[in-house]
């Protein structure tokens, strides 16, 4: 989708026209009144349920879409659109400014969460659809989730934020620094020009996407898919070879990343997760974000994500309370970390499944079938 | 004690027995009470709400707007799975987010003798929701007191399963402990009821102490005010 019109960003620039890449699955009833925003995370996309063009994998929340499944693509309209800054199809860095014919580079301008939401917001107008369903999403999708409901609350009717927070914690601004850090460290990331000069900062990007991976699972999960195995072969061998499973894991999830994702884009998304304080626009006062909402919240967290913990997501929980919001809190027991809202977990989407059910009644949309 | 073989027994200080899908049905006896003292349409919330069995049953027969506080995840998860308003926390910690008069009724059934601060949890309930609906086993039940007497040991009842070392159970208290409680703090009661071991209600004043001595439990429904005209101490 193209938009015409220009959007003011909350670093100030009026940024546009541009394009949102999106996919939809499922039917838009007549009422328009069965769509749920899917927002995805920092290095996720549109292709939530139909395979990568680019590495031909599933959709990374497969699992959960489909006909009978929990975001059931028989009852709801599922719309997924590559957020601003990205590097699947909306307009991002290392698309062409038309004011100077060359890549934007790090003369794109910087995005927030904010700007991500409104984004779509335009998408939805240009959909013609007034409220949705339901907006989820994990991680920086649970960001978006909770933005969308301090920011449209009378466009939401349900949302769910699964292992999220209302701001991105020191320790994670941290992470993220050393993954731009090495990007930036990279010779072939030319000062962010390396797609002017041909050239593409691959070992920096994938030492990035290994020190955020590991952010993504626990150690529990580590031991139990690796331990200490070696990699095809018996013993250590007194080198610097990836001797270890874990080492040569990392490797793969490294080099196959580089392949798909744009180094500058990592650069901004991480930036806008970085910014994400929503209690900050509102006086330092989290309920006060949400003060009013008549929203259904899910929130979501997992026991062994230490980069989202369950403190973060109670936090939200509690702010909602004061705010007297609908609101259920689930901590779903498993040693998957951060990643588990990317895997099958029976227990949540046990619980997806009837929230978004108790939530489709009150919504008028009837009991599934 | 010993351990009664009464089939309507009811059973504190476990989960909640009721899967909401046959909450009609099968509500407990004290928890059916309770659902009757509640006005319909009220805005509830349910501290210690189980596997939420009052709260399926007030959503579909009072078209209540229930909310649901719960300590234990698998109970917390099987609620949300029901399309119930749950959120995991505890009685002890979570109550100071709530605003003051955010609810019609909030109930705490059969958990304020495990808390940690029941006092502070009475004052909590009565700041969050214009009434609070209280439930608790009557420690000064003659059962109880008999078997302390007796035996020498702590009482074990169908209602309080769980021996000394490792019952939930940390405050237990008398029905005139906690009247005298409600006094002290300033909160009024603004209705009671006492129940037999067979979760029929009494008529007995449970301000005397011959409630105090056959009541199995106590069912109080309190306001943040001791003003007189709030008290009546008979339903």
């Amino acid at each position: 989708m193209r938009v015409p019109a220009s959007l003011r960003l909350d670093c100030g620039v009026d940024f546009g026209p541009f394009t949102i890449a999106y996919r939809t699955y499922g039917t838009l009833n007549e009422d328009r009144s069965n769509a749920i925003l899917i927002c995805h995370a920092l290095t996720g996309d549109q292709y939530a349920a139909d395979p990568h063009p680019i590495t031909g994998k599933p959709g990374w929340w497969e699992t959960m879409i489909g006909a009978g499944g929990v975001l059931d693509t028989e009852r709801y309209f599922l719309i997924c659109a590559n957020v601003l800054g990205g590097c699947m199809g909306t307009t991002g860095p290392q698309d062409i400014d038309p004011a100077t014919g060359e890549p934007w580079a790090l003369s794109f301008p910087v995005i927030t969460i904010r700007d991500m939401a409104c984004a779509q917001k335009l998408l939805l107008d240009h959909l013609e659809i007034e409220s949705l369903f339901c907006v989820i999403g994990g991680s920086m999708g649970a960001m978006q989730v909770l933005q969308w409901a301090a920011s449209y609350p009378d466009r939401v009717f349900a949302a769910v934020p699964i292992a999220g927070a209302a701001r991105h914690s020191a320790q994670n601004i941290a992470f993220h620094e050393v993954g731009r850090q090495a990007i930036m460290a990279d010779p072939d990331w030319c000062g962010g020009r390396y797609l002017s000069v041909n050239r593409k900062p691959v070992r920096g990007l994938a030492v990035a996407r290994m020190a955020a991976h590991i952010t993504y699972l626990s150690e529990a999960a580590l031991h139990r898919k690796f331990g200490r195995n070696l990699q095809d072969r018996l013993a250590v061998t007194y080198g610097f070879d990836a001797d270890f499973q874990v080492e040569s894991y990392l490797r793969h999830q490294g080099s196959t990343f580089v392949d798909r994702f744009d180094a500058n884009s990592y650069l901004y998304i991480t930036r806008a997760m970085d910014y994400f304080d929503l209690a900050a626009e509102h006086g330092g006062s989290l309920a006060r974000a949400l003060e009013g909402t008549r929203s259904r919240f899910c929130i979501i967290s997992f026991t062994s994500d230490w980069l989202f913990p369950t403190s973060e997501s109670r936090e939200i929980v509690h702010a909602l309370n004061a705010a007297a919001a609908n609101v259920s809190f689930v901590e779903i027991a498993t040693d998957n970390g951060h990643d588990a809202f990317l895997l099958h977990e029976p227990e949540l989407f046990a619980t997806l499944r009837g929230f978004l059910n108790g939530c489709a009644e009150h919504r008028g949309l009837g009991r599934s079938g | 004690m010993a351990t009664s073989g009464d089939s309507a027994a009811l059973n504190f200080g476990a989960a909640r027995a009721t899967s909401p899908a046959s909450a009609a049905d099968e509500l407990r006896r004290d928890l059916r009470l309770i659902a009757d003292m509640i006005e319909p349409g009220s805005r509830v919330l349910d501290i210690g709400c189980g596997d939420g069995a009052l709260l399926a049953y007030l959503a579909r027969y009072k078209s209540v707007d229930g909310r649901g506080i719960e300590l234990s995840q698998s109970g917390v998860n099987a609620c949300v799975g029901h399309g119930l308003s749950v959120i995991q926390g505890d009685a002890d910690s979570d109550l100071e987010a709530y605003p003051a008069g955010g609810f019609d009724v909030v109930v705490l059934s059969q958990t304020l003798q495990a808390t940690r601060r029941p006092r502070r949890v009475v004052e909590e309930l009565v700041r969050i929701g214009r009434q609070a609906i209280v439930s608790f086993p009557n420690f000064g039940f003659w059962q109880i007191r008999l078997s302390l007497l007796l035996t020498g040991r702590m009482p074990l009842s169908h209602c309080l399963a769980h021996p000394w070392y490792e019952t939930p159970n940390i405050h237990l208290c008398t029905i005139r402990d906690f009247v005298a409680l409600c006094d002290e703090i300033g909160v009024g009661v603004v209705r009671s009821a006492t129940l037999d071991r067979h979760g029929q209600p009494y008529s007995l004043d449970p301000r005397g102490s011959l409630a105090n001595l056959l009541a199995e439990q106590g069912i109080f429904v309190l306001c943040g005010s001791a003003d007189p005209q709030y008290r009546e101490s008979r339903c």
